[in-house]
């Protein structure tokens, strides 16, 4: 339990507290937002996921010091690929593949989720490996090249063969299934309710909370350090006997599996996906949200992540009708205002808190203060 | 043979505006290191704006000339895009010199993102027409056609790119530049303001994007908030072709891009049998750019070895 809580390594018992109080909190939030009908809960469970892709992109730009501008297409590779392997359109458009699956592709999400990931830490390679060398900007560019080809292909890539289907996207996606309980529908346990949203929103906690774990035990871990060596200097990091081109490979491919695993995630959530979910903005929004947190920060890049995936949803319930109320009609669209305060804070935060709102103590974790003195001298 | 000239003189067109655009991220990057990501941004407000008094000018006066409604629309873009990219400078920029380089490349994205919804805001969301102010009737050329105001991008291009030399190489201010360039303490210990400087740079790079923006506009007979960002893009990789930070180097590999993706597009359908469409044209600016980043991350003509982390 001292894992969540670092500052509380020395009293366990209040780290225990401290766990459940956060979970309890998390577990009832639904519950309380809820009341208020279920689109605030759609939009915990899409913070819970922006969570998710936020730590993979802070794995990358926050722990290695690789600014990854195309961070989306990871998220887009997993999508696409839950929405090909567990929908119709596979086995509609090719006749051959009808034949071989008479029931069509409804794959199992414990096998989708694996192969998403899989294949983004591929994709994460294949990116990575030429660029490796090029310094922090050169990266920049080229990675945000990377996600607007991806981008390219899935919008075109509906003739000679329909793969994609182009802009209209994937529709008749399945939701996630678990020991035969479909996620769609609503779960009756007897003493409570809990709507679709309800499921997805636990369903996301899980999987977060499983990426906070990798993420904590990753920055602890030798790995972690030699991130963070080389984020500082990476020609003394090679003085170090840091292998720097495997490890910036790795970084790239765990930052891209957590992607894929949130696509993934995303496609069964919405049912539905198209390129225009993985433009060059939404890789923007998530850098937005480590950025904002703090590079390299855990708990900063989860604060950022869930400000900013709820702030839109707050202006939208306030800029509207304070508007309508001013002017009598909608001036400037709660969408417009939501970029251009997200590109404002991104301007603001780098000039005068460039380590985020809640930045990281130090450089990364002293091991030494960590487990040195204390945890010798208790055993 | 008609397709390859007709295709060479759109490359040309689309090069010498990708060099046009290039030379600002170049002049830049090769005095602060900082690509500056809103520069296609900066474009897009000079095509806007030259649209807008384009527009009202002929509301009021209906009977001038197009070519003179053309020049007024230019004389409006440049200051409005130095004012724009000067402000970008002090604000964003020029607080963070020295610090670590992600810093200024956030704001920088940041300043693209606040640019374009401020433009979306003043102007909407819509692709607007601009108005076609030279005469459009097409002019045979060994085959192919050109246009007017294709001739006149061409032109005007190659005209400024002289201009720049000029000033670079054979002016006390071009020597001023290269110098801070090289290295800003020991230019200013030179008597060389080096802020002064920068400042000149950013607005010479702003005034090259108002023309080019506005060229852009009247060649594609549209303009809209999003019309900077792909063009921005492009150019940059144009300036890493050429070699970043190298003025002639931009010019070649804006001229080199433009013809590759113009050639590119024309050719793409008949060389894999249909199977890939002219759509994929954007895709060949990102292959140009990955492929020299591996094998020559110096560019075509750059010198300097960039591995300064």
């Amino acid at each position: 339990m001292t894992l969540f809580f670092p500052s509380l390594r020395n009293k366990p018992a209040a780290a225990i507290a401290a766990t459940f109080f956060v979970a309890a909190v998390l577990i009832a939030a639904p519950f309380i937002v809820g009341t208020m009908g279920n689109a605030g809960v759609r939009a915990l469970a899409f913070a819970a996921l922006y969570v998710m892709l936020a730590l993979g992109l802070n794995i990358v730009v926050g722990f290695a010091g690789l600014l990854d501008l195309g961070y989306i297409a990871f998220y887009a590779v997993g999508a696409y690929m839950y929405a090909l392997l567990a929908s119709p359109h596979l086995t509609s458009n090719f006749p051959a593949l009808a034949a071989m699956f008479p029931q069509g592709f409804h794959n199992s999400i414990w096998m989708v989720i694996p192969l998403g990931a899989a294949v983004a830490a591929f994709f994460g390679v294949v990116l990575g490996a030429p660029v490796l060398k090029l310094r922090g900007d050169y990266l920049a560019i080229v990675t945000l090249g990377f996600g607007e080809i991806i981008r390219i292909f899935l919008n075109n890539l509906n003739a000679p063969l329909n793969l994609t289907n182009g802009p209209q996207g994937i529709t008749l996606i399945d939701p996630v299934k678990i020991a035969g309980v479909s996620l769609a529908r609503t779960l009756d346990l007897g003493f409570v309710k809990l709507p679709s949203v309800y499921l997805y929103y636990y369903l996301f906690l899980i999987l977060t909370v499983i990426t906070i774990i990798v993420c904590i035990r990753l920055q602890d871990s030798r790995l972690g350090r030699a991130w963070m060596a080389i984020r500082e200097d990476d020609i003394a990091a090679k003085a170090m006997g840091i292998n720097v081109r495997n490890v910036k490979l790795l970084a790239f491919a765990l930052g891209a599996t957590f992607g894929g695993v949130s696509g993934t995630m995303f496609a069964a959530f919405q049912g539905f996906v198209s390129p225009e979910s993985f433009s060059l903005m939404e890789s923007i929004i998530v850098l937005a949200m480590v950025v904002l947190g703090g590079l390299g920060h855990i708990p900063g890049v989860i604060l950022g992540a869930v400000l900013l995936s709820l702030f839109p949803e707050l202006l939208r319930h306030t800029v509207v009708p304070v508007q309508e109320q001013l002017f009598g009609r909608i001036i400037i669209d709660a969408e417009v205002l939501r970029m251009m305060l997200y590109g404002l804070a991104m301007v603001v935060i780098m000039l005068y808190r460039p380590k985020g709102l809640w930045p990281a103590p130090e450089h990364g974790v002293n091991p030494s203060t960590r487990d040195g003195a204390k945890a010798g001298a208790s055993g | 043979m008609d397709t390859f000239i007709q295709q060479v003189i759109n490359g040309l067109v689309l090069g010498s505006l990708y060099a046009l655009i290039a030379l600002g991220y170049t002049m830049v990057y090769g005095i602060l290191n900082l690509i500056n990501f809103a520069h296609g941004d900066v474009l897009m407000v000079g095509a806007l704006t030259a649209l807008t008094s384009i527009l009202l000018l002929k509301a009021q006066f209906p009977d001038l000339p197009g070519w003179l409604l053309m020049v007024a629309g230019i004389v409006v873009a440049i200051p409005t895009c130095v004012v724009i990219s000067l402000i970008i400078e002090r604000v964003a920029y020029r607080p963070l010199r020295g610090a670590p380089r992600l810093a200024p490349l956030i704001t920088a994205i940041g300043v693209s993102i606040v640019l374009q919804t401020v433009a979306m805001l003043v102007w909407g969301r819509n692709y607007m027409t601009f108005p076609s102010l030279l005469p459009s009737e097409p002019i045979e050329f060994f085959g192919a056609t050109v246009t007017v105001t294709k001739l006149v991008v061409i032109g005007m291009s190659a005209l400024i790119m002289i201009g720049l030399m000029v000033l670079v190489n054979r002016s006390k201010l071009g020597r001023a530049m290269r110098a801070t360039a090289e290295n800003p303490r020991v230019a200013g210990l030179m008597g060389v303001d080096p802020n002064l400087v920068i400042m000149i740079t950013f607005a010479i790079g702003a005034s090259l994007a108002a023309v080019a923006g506005v060229m852009l506009a009247a060649t594609y007979s549209v303009a809209h908030f999003y019309m900077g960002f792909m063009p921005g893009l492009k150019a940059f990789t144009a300036a890493v072709l050429g070699g970043i930070g190298n003025i002639p180097g931009a010019m070649v590999g804006g001229l080199l891009l433009g013809l590759i993706e113009a050639l590119g597009a024309g050719y793409i359908g008949e060389l894999t049998g249909g199977v890939l469409g002219s759509h994929y044209q954007d895709v060949f600016a990102f292959i140009v750019l990955c492929a020299v980043l591996i094998l020559r991350p110096s560019g075509l003509l750059g010198e300097r070895v960039a591995d300064r982390a």
